[in-house]
């Protein structure tokens, strides 16, 4: 049966996921293996190395690089605190009033003397960092020094495009429908703390006030891509996020301007209104790429039937499977697969393409389409 | 593998967006020619997450519309015997982000410079450039390489023989920054130096421990020369062992081909370079892909390429919206469009970048991203393709009036001849005119051009073609790759729309059956003219500028030239250089609108 790969977002009522939680350098782990772990628990912490500022003792003492070694009074490894001397030349005359002191610019540990550029660099002391789980969950493995791997039962929902960090919370439906728009009156004190859903797009008037009002996060189905400028305070040039200094995570589903959240994509959220999710906008649309995320992690009860999805079963798009469009004229129209003719065919811009026939579901029309331009609903 | 052995060639270029597949077969005759393409996304996305899906893909698609079995299953079949199989795979790769790298050279004008034309010559994307002299401080070097984590880093600096203290202050921030690749957690950072040999010992001592570290040729051994082969032949070498080797799927995609996988821009630069050799032509290509547009230029034996990072028609589209600005945008569009709207589209196809333009509206949105991404990657180009800086020039008397120092630009669009343009938006554009007239607006060719293009965007595998068979590469390259577009005539210089430009007359003979016709017309200034020609034809051309404007001659000379036809034919452009647009936007449009309709753009 002819068949095509397009990938398309991810929106799973239940599945088990891992995610790997490891240091950038090793460090200590916290969790052993099969320990029941919290979202917002400590996996694994390390010190990770500062900054250094260089020192060119050979400018300050007018000496030659060669002979730096002679006038240091610290030597490579040693600690040293601010303003503490590291290096002096000999009175002149023996009168102090003439003497250089080279002192450290702060407290950190001598790392480098060179005989070659007359420099020495001090590093300032470590700095802790700690990996959270993320997700509730188990752990399933353990990396020794690095991390470990939490498995976690679960809703599992990619959005197509976000900002802002890991966070978590309590999913709170605050539009009626996935087409309505998440008006600024609709977001009150009670929201603080939760991630909230809305519908097709949220002003950044609105998002704003969310993010006064201290909400977690916001899912939402469109957003206008000028109001991103604002948020960020700088023009995206490229779709790489998650770093953002703001304090609410905004996860848009279906792209930018006003666009109905899919309606599978609402449904699960609203069944599980009033739970408790992990979020992250963490988008990256290179290599690698990764695309924002909803966890919302089951009860042990509900962790019995969930199973990994198995992406190796992945057959692409076939015949009769339900797509989406995801550019215009159709954008965001949901339909059925027809037909995978093998021929290039002419569209309107002349291009000579490869199409699908799709019957659109809302009007039953059907219509040719790129193949590029379609993606499958996965299930 | 002998050349004689290769019947059937099947090539894969892994881009960031799509992986295209060529099929070239030896026919009858002996010649090889390609035959089938496909073309499919590029899977380093979830659920995927394997290079060699897409190739797989492509491949389908290429036994579907060829008939050809290529696969057995998700095995290539190897040799090719009557309609099965094939008997090579080679590819090229731009995927993962293509190689990412950091310069760092002594003197941010000098060897800085060289490593950084040796970077982009082997292919890579040149992060960032350190030098003693850049004005940051040693603290904010450290900082920024630690926070870049690029694939390797080249570190130069110093002639032979030289000052080592640069060089080794250098070498030590790296050192203490200690930077981690950008793939991969488990091998340490490769890093090739490529600087003053007396400082070796030195670059050893601070560097081996904390990298890996490989020493090539120094690439400044003189202040007046520069020796950038070794060092890019070095960074190629270590783009596959290293970081090729890091990215999903590589592993096996590089046990499937026969030869190394060649990064994309390194084996369209090959081609570039040697069409200027073999014809002793001033040659310039363009290569606009998904997330980068690579330059590429050949004046006067100076091969040099440059690659916009962030300029490119699907991930990067956006940053062509931020760089150029959304009314260097909308100055293309010869209809009324919301500047939100506009603006919810870029983003939709940065977030979406494997989707293609399904109407004529969409369509005349790209291609206007198209040339204000190709102008910006132009306007880079000309600040890094210059003369060696630092070189000392004897002068004469005759040199007072006509100073040129060192570091000026080697790009003079007068003495180009040839300009090739390749990648989706110029390839693929529906409409061979509309290649051209965006390469026109964009590259602002001056005098006689001959432009053509890269015809299903074949040059990545040609170029890593030609290191396996030559003779295959320049077979394919002469008959199915290069499109002849036709010629551009542009006079220098300036004058009032309407005012008189240039006096043309055209004779065109058809190579075939000798017939000829003729064209005598007088030119005004801000025109937009074409002349249809097929490649089967030749052309007498006389143009005589008024003494405002020159073709290459001198103000008010004219010009005969034999031209070479092309699917297009001539073009005369005398709009004038830079193009200016009306500051109100209706008229903008208007203006733009007749351009294309001159043209027969879209209707």
């Amino acid at each position: 049966m002819a068949h095509v790969f397009t990938p398309g977002l991810q929106v799973i009522e239940s599945t088990v996921i891992e995610k790997d939680r490891t240091l950038p350098i090793p460090g200590r782990v916290l969790v052993r293996m099969n320990e029941s772990v919290k979202a917002e628990q400590i996996v694994a912490e390390t010190e990770i190395p500062n900054d250094v500022q260089s020192i060119n003792v050979m400018n300050l003492l007018s000496i030659s690089a060669k002979e730096i070694h002679k006038f240091m009074l610290k030597q490579e490894g040693d600690p040293v605190a601010e303003h503490e001397p590291i290096a002096q030349n000999k009175p002149f005359l023996g009168l102090k009033f003439f003497q250089t002191i080279v002192r450290a610019p702060f407290n950190g540990t001598l790392e480098r003397i060179s005989d070659v550029t007359g420099q020495v660099l001090i590093r300032k002391p470590p700095r802790q960092i700690s990996i959270l789980a993320y997700v509730d969950g188990n752990v399933k493995s353990v990396c020794e020094g690095m991390g470990a791997n939490v498995q976690c039962p679960c809703t599992y929902i990619q959005g197509i495009f976000g900002i802002g960090g890991e966070t978590f919370g309590e999913i709170c439906m605050v539009s009626s429908n996935p087409a309505s728009v998440l008006e600024e009156n609709e977001i009150t004190p009670k929201h603080a703390g939760k991630i909230i859903v809305g519908g097709s797009h949220i002003s950044y008037k609105t998002f704003k006030k969310a993010m006064d009002i201290g909400v977690k996060g916001v899912i939402i189905g469109g957003f206008h891509a000028k109001e991103l400028k604002a948020v960020l305070g700088y023009e995206l040039g490229v779709a790489i996020t998650g770093d953002e200094d703001i304090p609410t995570t905004l996860i848009v589903t279906e792209g930018f301007g006003r666009m109905a959240m899919a309606e599978r994509t609402y449904n699960l959220l609203k069944k599980n209104n009033g739970r408790r999710a992990s979020i992250s906008g963490r988008t990256q649309i290179r290599a690698g790429v990764m695309r924002p995320e909803i966890i919302i992690p089951f009860t042990a009860e509900e962790s019995k039937n969930a199973r990994p999805y198995d992406a190796s079963s992945e057959s692409g798009i076939q015949i009769g499977d339900e797509v989406r469009i995801i550019r215009e004229p159709y954008f965001g129209r949901l339909g059925k697969l027809l037909e995978l003719p093998p021929d290039l065919t002419n569209i309107e811009t002349e291009a000579q393409v490869r199409i699908m026939k799709i019957q659109l579901s809302d009007t039953g029309e059907i219509i040719t389409v790129p193949r590029a331009n379609v993606e499958r609903i996965e299930v | 593998m002998e050349a004689k052995d290769l019947n059937v060639i099947i090539a894969t270029d892994c881009g960031s967006t799509t992986t295209k597949a060529i099929l070239i077969e030896k026919n009858e005759k002996g010649e090889y020619r390609q035959t089938f393409r496909g073309e499919a996304p590029t899977t380093v996305e979830e659920p995927y997450n394997d290079v060699t899906r897409g190739v797989l893909n492509a491949f389908q698609e290429v036994q579907e519309l060829s008939g050809r079995k290529i696969l057995d299953g998700e095995k290539i079949i190897h040799p090719a015997n009557g309609k099965e199989g094939v008997d090579i795979y080679i590819s090229t790769s731009s995927a993962g982000g293509g190689l990412q790298m950091l310069v760092a050279g002594a003197v941010k004008a000098m060897t800085a410079e060289s490593a950084q034309r040796a970077a982009l010559g082997a292919g890579a994307i040149v992060m960032d450039v350190l030098a003693s002299n850049d004005g940051r401080l040693p603290h904010q070097k450290i900082a920024r390489i630690r926070s870049l984590r690029p694939d390797m880093i080249l570190l130069s600096g110093g002639t032979d023989g030289g000052t080592v203290t640069h060089v080794v202050e250098m070498a030590e921030f790296i050192s203490a920054a200690n930077p981690r690749p950008r793939l991969g957690q488990t091998y340490t950072l490769p890093v090739i130096y490529a600087g003053n040999i007396a400082a070796r010992e030195n670059i050893k001592d601070v560097l081996e421990k904390k990298t890996t570290l490989y020493i090539t040729d120094n690439i400044r051994p003189t202040l007046e020369r520069e020796n950038l082969f070794p060092a890019r032949q070095e960074i190629q070498n270590l783009f596959m062992e290293h970081v090729m080797a890091q990215a999903p799927g590589y592993g096996k995609l590089k046990e499937w081909v026969e030869v190394p996988i060649m990064p994309t821009p390194g084996a369209v630069g090959y081609l570039i370079h040697a069409v200027a050799e073999e014809e002793g032509i001033n040659v310039m290509g363009v290569d606009i892909g998904g997330a980068t547009t690579d330059v590429f230029s050949d004046f006067d034996g100076n091969f040099n390429r440059t690659v916009s990072a962030n300029l490119g028609m699907s991930y990067s589209v956006s940053n062509v919206l931020a760089e150029a600005g959304l009314q260097n945008v909308l100055r293309w569009l010869p209809f009324e469009i919301e500047e939100e709207d506009l603006a919810n589209r870029i983003k939709n196809k940065m977030i979406r970048p494997t989707t293609i333009p399904h109407t004529k509206n969409e369509l005349i949105i790209e291609q206007a991203l198209a040339r204000e991404a190709l102008r910006l990657a132009f306007e880079q180009h000309k600040l890094l393709a210059v003369s060696l800086k630092g070189v000392q020039r004897h002068r004469s008397v005759s040199d007072t009036f006509s100073q040129s120092g060192s570091g000026e630009t080697l790009v003079d669009m007068m003495k180009l001849n040839l300009f090739i343009g390749s990648g989706g938006a110029l390839s693929h554009a529906p409409r061979r005119r509309q290649s051209m007239l965006m390469m026109i607006d964009s590259f602002a060719p001056l005098g006689f051009t001959r432009l053509a293009v890269d015809s299903i965007f074949m040059m990545p595998h040609l170029g890593v073609l030609a290191s396996v068979n030559k003779k295959a590469a320049k077979e394919v390259f002469e008959k199915d790759c290069l499109i002849p577009l036709g010629t551009c005539i542009a006079p220098a210089g300036e004058a009032k729309i309407g005012a008189p430009c240039l006096d043309i007359k055209i004779k065109i003979v058809s190579k075939s059956d000798g017939s000829t016709r003729s064209i005598s017309e007088k030119i005004p200034a801000g025109s937009l003219r074409i002349y249809p020609m097929t490649p089967d034809e030749e052309a007498e051309v006389e143009a005589s500028p008024t003494r405002r404007f020159d073709l290459g001659a001198g103000m008010g000379k004219p010009v005969k030239k034999t031209l070479l036809g092309g699917v297009v034919g001539i073009v005369v452009d005398t709009r004038g250089r830079p193009l200016v647009f009306p500051e109100k936007s209706a008229d903008c449009r208007s203006m733009v609108a007749g351009w294309y309709r001159d043209f027969g753009m879209y209707d």
